[in-house]
């Protein structure tokens, strides 16, 4: 257990937080590439998700697409991109070194659960409340925003965390293959056999980890409509919707990378 | 000047020298590499199938007993559920070296760490398939006399088998790739092959054993809809 020993010496030494490779330097990096790839996939995703999931087409690629993104280790994919002639290991601005090719792979892998969420949440507005709308005259752009979206959003929301917590694991594997974020103080404490700094490593990403999916939780209790209001029974019944086992299934086993 | 000649050689006729993976060619695509190294290949990949299923069926000996205690003792259920969602958020880079203290730098670390993974989905996939098995069908096994016990294995699992099983593959699937990761601590699978084609820029090694987790993926993934369908023969009648 000297490990954990060296593991706190590591954490309570004020140098190794600060400095340009110091555990903040790092964590700011990981968290600018986080939430850079998490809105890339955001402006990609979700319109074309939405859309699909509007005119019920697609649905064969919005679900499986996940089921793909599932098969491809997200290390391999980081690998390939790196020793490709492009992007390569090339630093890239803020983002540090191999910092285009870490970009691609968390947009990759953070399409995934935002599309089939989407499209799923899309798809299960209860029918009866479609049609009430078509009856009351809506135009459907009116009914994807009016209806659709409002109802469906829970689901989006949750497709988005998942997409956080899967980025942000994503983001540490880039270590792996010397490329940028916090993993690099786990790698390098397990390539040259210093297992304190790299445990130290692990606690800190796990603890970032953490907090972000509480924070993302937040904001997905924030934004559930039904709760808001404080309405007991949201309407339509989409909390049925929610619970149906194929959507839970898909919603909650995204791998994490 | 041999040097050039040498190069000249391997680039108009690759069938006779040592050609597609040495320094100066670097192919992604490369037999010669397979053939070569092929037994290097399939160490890792059994290594890798082994990991695997060990974490999968590990998972999946902790989830039965977790599921059943969730679904006895409803208030146990959300910290259950919380506690495995917890670990699942914890990224894999991270939750390996966190059991290093513990388990040391062995295939058992790997293989607990993607079992804790395949808990969380199994757990999930066991509670929502015991759920979806009608009231109703409960009920008259009840009356029928069934105990609590041949309830739950002759008329619960069966039914709940399909939601499952989709837990099974999804768990299964991620764990082929999570296994990857294992390369951090030297038991990695195929994940070594990756990482060791990164380091000295070995392209047809990245390569290979980038497809074979794919495929092995795959082949799972259909091994255990095959299973599936031997294991409930009474759904293929309804589809028909």
């Amino acid at each position: 257990m000297t490990v954990l020993t060296d593991m706190w010496a590591y954490l309570s030494d004020p140098a190794n937080w600060t400095g340009s490779d110091g555990i903040l330097a790092l964590m700011a990096e990981q968290l600018l590439l986080t939430f850079t790839a998490l809105l890339m996939a955001m402006v990609l995703g979700l319109p074309l998700a939405l859309w699909l999931g509007h005119l019920g087409r697609g649905g064969f690629l919005a679900i499986n697409i996940s089921n793909i993104g599932r098969a491809v280790p997200t290390f391999a994919l980081l690998a390939l991109l790196v020793v490709a002639p492009w992007p390569g290991t090339d630093s890239f601005g803020p983002y540090g070194r191999a910092g285009l090719a870490t970009l691609i792979a968390l947009t990759l892998f953070a399409l995934p659960p935002i599309i089939t969420n989407s499209y799923v949440a899309m798809r299960e507005v209860a029918p009866d409340v479609r049609e009430a709308a078509r009856g009351m005259g809506m135009t459907g752009r009116q009914q994807f925003w009016r209806v659709e979206l409002p109802l469906g959003l829970p689901l989006v929301m949750s497709g988005l965390r998942l997409a956080l917590v899967q980025v942000w694991a994503t983001a540490t594997i880039a270590a792996l293959v010397a490329g940028p974020g916090l993993g690099r103080i786990i790698t390098d404490g397990f390539f040259r056999s210093n297992y304190g700094k790299g445990i130290a490593g692990a606690v800190v990403v796990a603890a970032v980890a953490l907090v972000l999916e509480m924070a993302a939780a937040l904001a997905q209790r924030a934004a559930d409509p039904a709760r808001r209001t404080g309405a007991s029974t949201p309407a339509g019944g989409h909390d049925d919707a929610l619970s149906v086992t194929g959507a839970t299934v898909e919603s909650s086993a995204e791998s994490v990378g | 000047m041999t040097l050039l000649v040498q190069a000249a050689q391997i680039r108009l006729s690759s069938a006779d020298e040592p050609s597609c993976y040495s320094r100066q060619v670097n192919e992604w695509v490369c037999g010669e590499y397979v053939v070569d190294r092929w037994d290097e290949i399939v160490d890792a990949t059994v290594q890798h199938i082994g990991i695997t299923v060990v974490a999968v069926v590990l998972g999946l000996l902790i989830a039965f007993p977790l599921a059943l205690l969730a679904r006895r003792l409803p208030r146990m259920e959300s910290s259950i559920l919380a506690v495995t969602t917890g670990i699942y958020t914890v990224p894999s880079l991270a939750l390996f070296p966190l059991l290093v203290p513990f388990t040391g730098l062995s295939a058992t670390t790997v293989v607990i760490g993607l079992a804790l993974y395949a808990l969380t989905i199994l757990v999930r996939s066991l509670l929502e398939g015991l759920r979806s098995v009608p009231d109703e069908v409960r009920e008259s096994a009840v009356g029928l006399g069934y105990g609590r016990r041949s309830l739950l294995m002759k008329v619960e699992m069966p039914l709940a088998l399909p939601v499952v099983m989709a837990g099974l593959r999804v768990a299964t699937v991620s764990t082929v790739a999570l296994t990857t990761v294992g390369s951090l601590v030297a038991y990695g699978g195929l994940g070594n092959l990756i990482k060791d084609g990164v380091l000295t820029n070995f392209r047809a090694e990245l390569f290979t054993a980038s497809v074979l987790c794919v495929v092995l993926a795959v082949v799972f993934d259909a091994l255990l809809v095959l299973m599936q369908r031997v294991l409930t023969p009474w759904t293929r009648g309804v589809r028909a």
